[in-house]
């Protein structure tokens, strides 16, 4: 009885969270252009997909921002950690603080501040102002995850690298990276998927010149949205979820990289 | 050695300064000023800006705002509680493909998610069409604040689970077996063990539930047809559209100050629940 | 043992303004097994850093093979460290921890292969090359962190508490497997601990440090037998440490008893330190026959001996092991051999 109740509670829960976004895939394959009606099936919006020019500039600025902005802030943010992590208690805790604000702060309150600093400075709003800002907010996370896994190193490691002849560089590439690696990782996957998934300092910071899939979702939502990208999104979608489903079968630390 | 690597934080440092620390200055700045925002030599220190945020008009989109806020951040706790508990105590075979699912729709993007809603919920939306099939009363509530809690709801409940779930999977299974050993039934074993221990990890759900609520612009948007603005959609407004920077950073710091204000109040919760503990033991 | 190998000349050492290494003068011969011992914090881990070039001295030299040391960074030190808690890389399998140092050295392949092989039959790990470190036991760990070290063939090993993590029974076999290697492949160890005992039954020489200072060099036995001072002597096993008076040569005075020794050379009446080790104290049953008489006051049993707490007509407690126990009030006599007692300048009062 009482595992029936949480059966039927978790499906409803479950139900919830798919409905729209099986109500999105299903639409994918509709014929109709209208949503709401259905009339029959058909793959001419994923061929379209393919022909569609703004979305694949959209799709373009989408994955560009998010491999730079991650492949940029893993790369800073590791190297500050290192830094911090060698700081004293009260610089440390100072920097770390600030370090928190963009992840503390509302998306949108980062968005118009630093919308504000460009405008204020005369930098227009573009692609590499909304990259800056993906850095801006990536960062933190970076260091957030890097951090613990260089105090949890033993303190000595370096050390011990360099009794055994290593210069500091090697030192650093062939020991204290790879012993940080796993943070480094979940870093980055924070960091891209933070990317892709964003729309509102993006919309702030990107002007008119630099549209990347969230802000054209946007300003499609209130029109009504092409079924092309609805047939984007189920794409994306099915490539993640296959993803998710590998990393989990893998590794039981795959749960860890992913939470 | 030490010294040495210090020198790697400075770049960073420098960085953090120019893209975090400036552009909130900024912000502050703009916020206590009145005049033209492209003369920087004409501006004159104001708090017209703040008097403005005071109007009756504006103090309502506030208390709107956190009060959607506050249902929605309630709403979560109350169903994901549950979530969090039965997900951490399926086997330990099942249990993180069960959290994969439920997170798995984050990974689809929220504005397409939330647009789908918009084809649910719309009057002439699939819930409605299927209500009239079987002849039951059509659902009223886009757009409007029904319809917009829902998609707080719907987009932030993943953010209330994980935490509260992550707590409650590490509670080791021996305090729960001394609880039991010591006469402590289900219902005491929750209130007395489970709930106290699983407190920060509830916290930390509010949290990452209210900060987004608040502020956010976009559901209210798609999904309230304009109808309540919330302090997010005013703070667009200011600065994309009235270009009036002045009030809009007046409406943004007041929504930080605020959040600060709700942050401190949740991080003291969380220490005395922590030292009533300590005592309890 | 031949020539110097390693000497610190006036060695010093401070964080901010605590001095932690206070003017150090040590020289350790080649194939020496030399042991650092001292309460925690007294500045071992340090004296050992400077060596392996970690942490830089502010006064003083280190000289290896009559070079100066001082300048030249770790990595170029011919000299291999096994750390406090390993400081194995974990992302590495054992294999790789081990060729660490020769890959560096750019040595090639097979020999790398073929002098892991040997270290790890050195060190008991055959088979364990794949393993990942994390999943070892402690005393594996240790292993590995000795074989890392020793496979470089350095000229010296520097040692900082290796078997302190490990359980007594462990400790006692490690103790007994470090000694074989170092003779065996005959190289100056250089080797911290705290503990007394592992220092008397491991070393050729021990350096008994306190507060940054040197207090006594010397062999086990001398260490034991011959503590320079009541901090020697107190560090160094349990022992009885009286305030006493030179009357004169080989007479020494306390309480009401006089008793005969075979130190000379003091001023008469100097104040002096005398020690009397435990298992050094006769008892006899018939009072009238001992130099000293007490009445037994508490008997426990140590596993090869007893302790008895004899307490003096004085008043004076004394510690006293033997193989049988005396029951508790007894009144007994108990005697000490000249050559047992052993007299020290009389330092600062502890
Ligand atoms: N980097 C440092 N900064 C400041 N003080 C230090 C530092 N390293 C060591 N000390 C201090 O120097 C003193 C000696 O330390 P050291 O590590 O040499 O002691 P030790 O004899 O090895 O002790 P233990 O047996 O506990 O390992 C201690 O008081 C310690 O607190
Ligand atoms: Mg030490």
């Amino acid at each position: 009885m009482k595992k029936a109740v949480k059966r039927i509670y978790m499906g409803i829960i479950f139900l919830f969270l798919y409905a729209p976004i099986i109500v999105l895939i299903v639409f994918s394959f509709n014929k109709s252009k209208s949503r709401g009606q259905w009339g029959g099936f058909t793959l001419d919006w994923y061929v379209d997909l393919f022909k569609d020019r703004q979305i694949r500039e959209a799709l373009y600025f989408t994955l560009l921002v998010a491999v730079l902005s991650t492949l940029i802030s893993t790369i800073v943010g590791t190297i500050a950690a290192l830094g911090i992590n060698n700081m004293g208690k009260f610089s440390r805790s100072v920097i770390l603080n600030i370090n928190n604000l963009p992840v503390l702060n509302p998306d949108i309150v980062t968005g118009v501040a630093l919308m504000t600093l460009f405008i204020s400075v005369k930098i227009e709003l573009g692609f590499v102002t909304m990259l800056i800002a993906h850095i801006v907010f990536s960062i933190p996370y970076v260091i957030l995850a890097v951090l613990p896994k260089l105090r949890q190193m033993n303190k000595h490691i370096a050390e011990a690298a360099m009794d055994l002849g290593a210069t500091p560089s090697y030192a650093l590439r062939k020991v204290i990276i790879p012993e940080i690696a796993p943070g480094i990782i979940s870093g980055a996957l924070m960091a891209f998927t933070l990317s892709i998934d964003d729309f509102v300092i993006s919309f702030f910071t990107a002007g008119t010149s630099a549209t990347n899939l969230s802000i054209l979702i946007y300003s499609m939502a209130k029109r009504g949205v092409k079924p092309t990208i609805n047939a984007l999104s189920t794409l994306m979608f099915t490539v993640v979820l296959i993803l998710m489903l590998i990393i989990n079968k893998k590794s039981e630390k795959g749960e860890e990289i992913l939470l | 050695m030490k010294k040495t690597l210090r020198i790697l934080a400075y770049p960073y440092v420098v960085w953090m300064v120019i893209f975090i620390v400036v552009p909130l200055f900024l912000i502050l700045f703009y916020s206590f000023t009145k005049g033209d925002i492209h003369d920087i030599g004409s501006l004159e220190f104001s708090v017209e800006s703040y008097k403005k945020v005071a109007e009756p008009l504006y103090l309502k989109v506030i208390g709107d705002s956190f009060l959607l806020a506050f249902i929605s951040t309630a709403i979560c706790l109350v169903l994901g509680y549950p979530v969090a508990l039965i997900i951490a105590n399926t086997d330990q075979k099942y249990r993180s493909l069960l959290m994969m699912l439920f997170l798995v729709p984050i990974w689809m993007n929220f504005l397409l998610r939330t647009y789908a809603w918009m084809s649910l919920l719309s009057p002439n939306g699939l819930i409605n069409r299927f209500l009239t099939a079987i002849g039951l009363p059509r659902l009223e509530i886009m757009p409007g604040n029904a319809a917009v809690l829902l998609g707080m709801v719907y987009n932030f409940l993943p953010f209330m689970v994980l935490p509260i779930y992550t707590v409650l999977s590490k509670i080791d299974k021996q305090v729960l077996e001394a609880s039991s050993d010591l006469g402590g039934n289900k219902v005491v074993t929750f209130t007395r063990v489970i709930l106290p221990l699983s407190i920060p990890g509830v916290v930390s759900g509010i949290t990452m539930v209210f900060l987004p609520a608040v502020s956010t612009f976009v559901i209210s948007g798609l999904l309230g047809g304009g109808k309540t603005p919330l302090i997010g959609d005013m703070i667009e407004q200011q600065f994309l559209f009235a270009r009036n920077w002045h009030f809009g950073s007046s409406l943004s710091i007041i929504l930080m100050v605020m959040i600060l204000i709700s942050m401190a109040v949740m991080s003291r919760i969380d220490k005395n629940n922590q030292e009533e503990g300590g005592k309890a033991r | 043992m031949g020539r110097n190998i390693i000497e610190l000349k006036n060695l010093t050492k401070r964080f901010g303004d605590v001095t932690v290494v206070n003017n150090i003068n040590l020289t350790i011969k080649e194939n020496e097994f030399v042991t650092l011992l001292g309460p925690s914090g007294c500045g071992k881990t340090t004296t050992l850093r400077m060596i392996g070039g970690f942490e830089e001295p502010d006064e003083g030299q280190i000289f290896f093979e009559g070079k100066l040391l001082n300048p030249i960074p770790a990595y170029k030190r011919n000299i291999n460290t096994v750390f406090q808690r390993y400081a194995l890389f974990t992302h590495m399998n054992v294999f790789e921890n081990i060729a660490f140092g020769l890959r560096i050295k750019k040595i090639p392949k097979d020999e790398i292969e073929k002098r892991v092989k040997r270290m790890l039959k050195l060190v008991d790990l055959e088979g364990f090359e794949k393993r990942n470190v994390d999943s070892l036991s402690g005393g594996q760990q240790q292993r590995v962190a000795i074989a890392r070290a020793l496979v470089n063939e350095p000229k010296v090993l520097l040692l900082d508490e290796p078997l302190g993590a490990l359980d007594l029974k462990l400790r006692k076999e490690m103790q007994i497997e470090l000694l074989d290697m170092q003779r065996s492949i005959g190289i100056t160890f250089i080797y911290v601990t705290h503990d007394q005992e592992e220092a008397l039954t491991m070393s050729d020489t021990v350096v008994v440090m306190n507060n940054g200072v040197i207090q006594q060099v010397g062999t086990p036995q001398d260490i034991y037998n011959e503590p320079i001072n009541r901090f020697v002597a107190d560090f160094i096993g349990e022992s009885n440490i009286i305030e006493a008076v030179m009357l004169e040569d080989y007479k020494v005075a306390f309480d009401d008893v006089v008793l005969d020794c075979v130190d000379k050379g003091f001023a008469k009446n100097e104040p002096v330190d005398i020690v009397i080790r435990p298992e050094d104290i006769r008892i006899v049953t018939n009072p009238d026959e001992g130099m000293i008489k007490g009445t037994v006051k508490s008997v426990i049993f140590k596993g090869v001996h007893y302790e008895m707490m004899i307490e003096s007509d004085t008043g004076r407690e004394y510690m006293v092991h033997r193989t049988i126990a005396f029951p508790v009030g007894s009144y007994v006599g108990m005697n000490v051999q000249p050559f047992d007692i052993q007299v020290m300048k009389r330092g600062d009062p502890l």
